[in-house]
């Protein structure tokens, strides 16, 4: 049985359509990389599987919840589907630790004493231990992206989404992210990932999605799909970024 | 020109000064905190409430910002009673500044909402957050750091303004010097004398305002 389900989904703004029926099962474990152009659709896909954008046909199921519908309880899809994005996000005004600790005490009413030893702990395992009292203006860009990502890791996720998160960093902090995101895999996490990163959706990914004008337009295995990419549009796509 | 200052003919009448005073004070702390709270209620109303709400807060507020506020002190004190309400000076003083300051700071704290990076919400939504938990942890923190100090010149200007109440006879500071006047007509040195307060008020209020905020925004 899949972990998500995403069926003949359409979402337009306005006028403009820009997923004209997606489809997708993601099982438990998966690792998903959706590659495609800018503007193919990527971010909108993985924002209407956590409900931060609607849509208005098909239907998306994750872990058991339909996302789209209008007594959708969102609070309890969320707390199943985190999501890390591409500008870190971090709360400026609470330190590493704070930012991990706040929706555990928020939203799952965790004392602070407790959240503090997850903190500690989804900390240590993105590599930040000494940064635990730092706040976000202290630290790097690759550091604060894997303080994001502890903070989404520390409401014991089912599935995570990342939209392109080395995309805004310098190029030599690209590898300590995509580090602990392959940690992270290794240790059983079903991810869905927008990446530019072709070689690490290949060794990484165990499956590949090629979006192309609001659609899937190729999908398989990593190693195969690269190696043999069958329509035009992904063979040239794959010239250009590989 | 030569005036004899006399400013010890004012000090029989010291302790009417210093109700003045303290009523002023007192004033501009109650409305202060008050009009605070009203501001950001308004302006979580107009950012993050339904429409409905929004539009309601913001004919309130257009409203308070396009009018006098004498006249908002008028139509509360002297006009509110054909409506049955009947309002003693000191409570109508009060509510008038409450509802005045109140309208200001909801158009700058809604300012200080809207200056907050959308990443910052939908990464809190995220996080499984309701948008009114988002509001409280992480958006207000961030609204108020940067909206401080445009926050604490509206205090000191809505303190200054305050010496309108004495319009209606409570008996702030302003009411207190023209009082005192009308019984041994030393204009010159009791309005002196006045201005003076209301100058080391407004310096103590702004360097007050500012350890608070050191103190609230200590973190970075
Ligand atoms: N909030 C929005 N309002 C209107 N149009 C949007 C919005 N978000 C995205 N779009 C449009 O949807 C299309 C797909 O965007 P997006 O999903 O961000 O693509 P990708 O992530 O693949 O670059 C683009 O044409 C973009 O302009
Ligand atoms: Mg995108």
């Amino acid at each position: 049985m899949s972990l998500v389900s995403i069926r003949d989904v359409r979402k337009s703004f306005g006028q403009n359509e820009v997923l004209k029926g997606v489809s997708l099962d993601i099982a438990k474990g998966d690792v998903v990389a959706i590659i495609g152009r800018s503007g193919s659709g990527k971010s909108t896909l993985l924002r209407c599987i956590n409900g931060l954008e609607t849509y208005q046909s098909g239907s998306i199921v994750a872990d058991g919840i339909e996302v789209g519908g209008a007594a959708t309880n969102l609070r309890e899809l969320r707390r199943h589907v985190g999501m890390v994005f591409q500008q870190f996000n971090l709360f400026p005004h609470l330190t590493a630790a704070e930012n991990v600790m706040l929706a555990p005490t928020v939203v799952n009413k965790v004392s602070k004493a407790e959240a503090r030893i997850t903190a500690a702990e989804v900390l240590a395992k993105v590599g930040l231990s000494e940064k635990m009292d730092a706040y976000p203006s202290e630290l790097s860009g690759g550091q604060q992206q894997r303080v994001a990502i502890a903070r989404s890791l520390a409401m014991r996720p089912k599935v995570m989404l990342c939209d392109e998160i080395t995309s805004a960093l310098d190029p030599e902090l690209v590898n300590e992210v995509l580090r602990v995101v392959e940690q992270l895999a290794r240790e059983g996490m079903t991810l869905i990932l927008v990446t530019h990163e072709m070689r690490f959706a290949r060794d990484v990914g165990t499956k590949l999605v090629f979006m192309h004008h609001g659609k899937v337009h190729e999908e398989g295995v990593p190693k195969e799909v690269f190696a043999a990419p069958r329509t035009p549009e992904l063979q040239q796509f794959v010239g250009q970024v590989g | 020109m030569s005036y004899k200052l006399q400013f010890a003919e004012l000090l029989p009448y010291w302790s009417v000064l210093l109700y003045g005073l303290v009523f002023t004070i007192v004033l501009t702390i109650v409305s202060t905190v008050a009009g605070v709270a009203v501001g950001t209620a308004g302006a979580a109303a107009r950012t993050f409430g339904p429409g409905w709400l929004g539009r309601i807060v913001a004919v309130y507020v257009e409203l308070i910002r396009n009018t006098p506020f004498i006249v908002q002190l008028f139509f509360i004190f002297f006009g509110l009673p054909a409506l049955g309400l009947k309002l003693s000076e000191t409570t109508a003083a009060f509510l008038a500044m409450v509802i005045n300051l109140g309208a200001y700071s909801t158009e700058i704290i809604r300012a200080g909402i809207e200056a907050v990076p959308k990443g910052h919400i939908e990464a809190g939504l995220s996080l499984a957050m309701t948008k009114w938990e988002v509001l409280r942890h992480v958006v207000l923190n961030q609204a108020f750091r940067k909206i401080y100090p445009a926050l604490s010149s509206q205090i000191i200007i809505v303190m200054l303004g305050s010496a309108v109440v004495s319009q209606i006879s409570a008996e702030d500071l302003t009411y207190a010097a023209n009082y005192v006047a009308s019984r041994n007509f030393r204009n010159f040195e009791v309005y002196l004398l006045v201005a003076l307060a209301y100058l080391a008020l407004a310096m103590l209020t702004r360097s007050a305002l500012r350890a608070l905020g050191r103190v609230i925004f200590k973190a970075r």
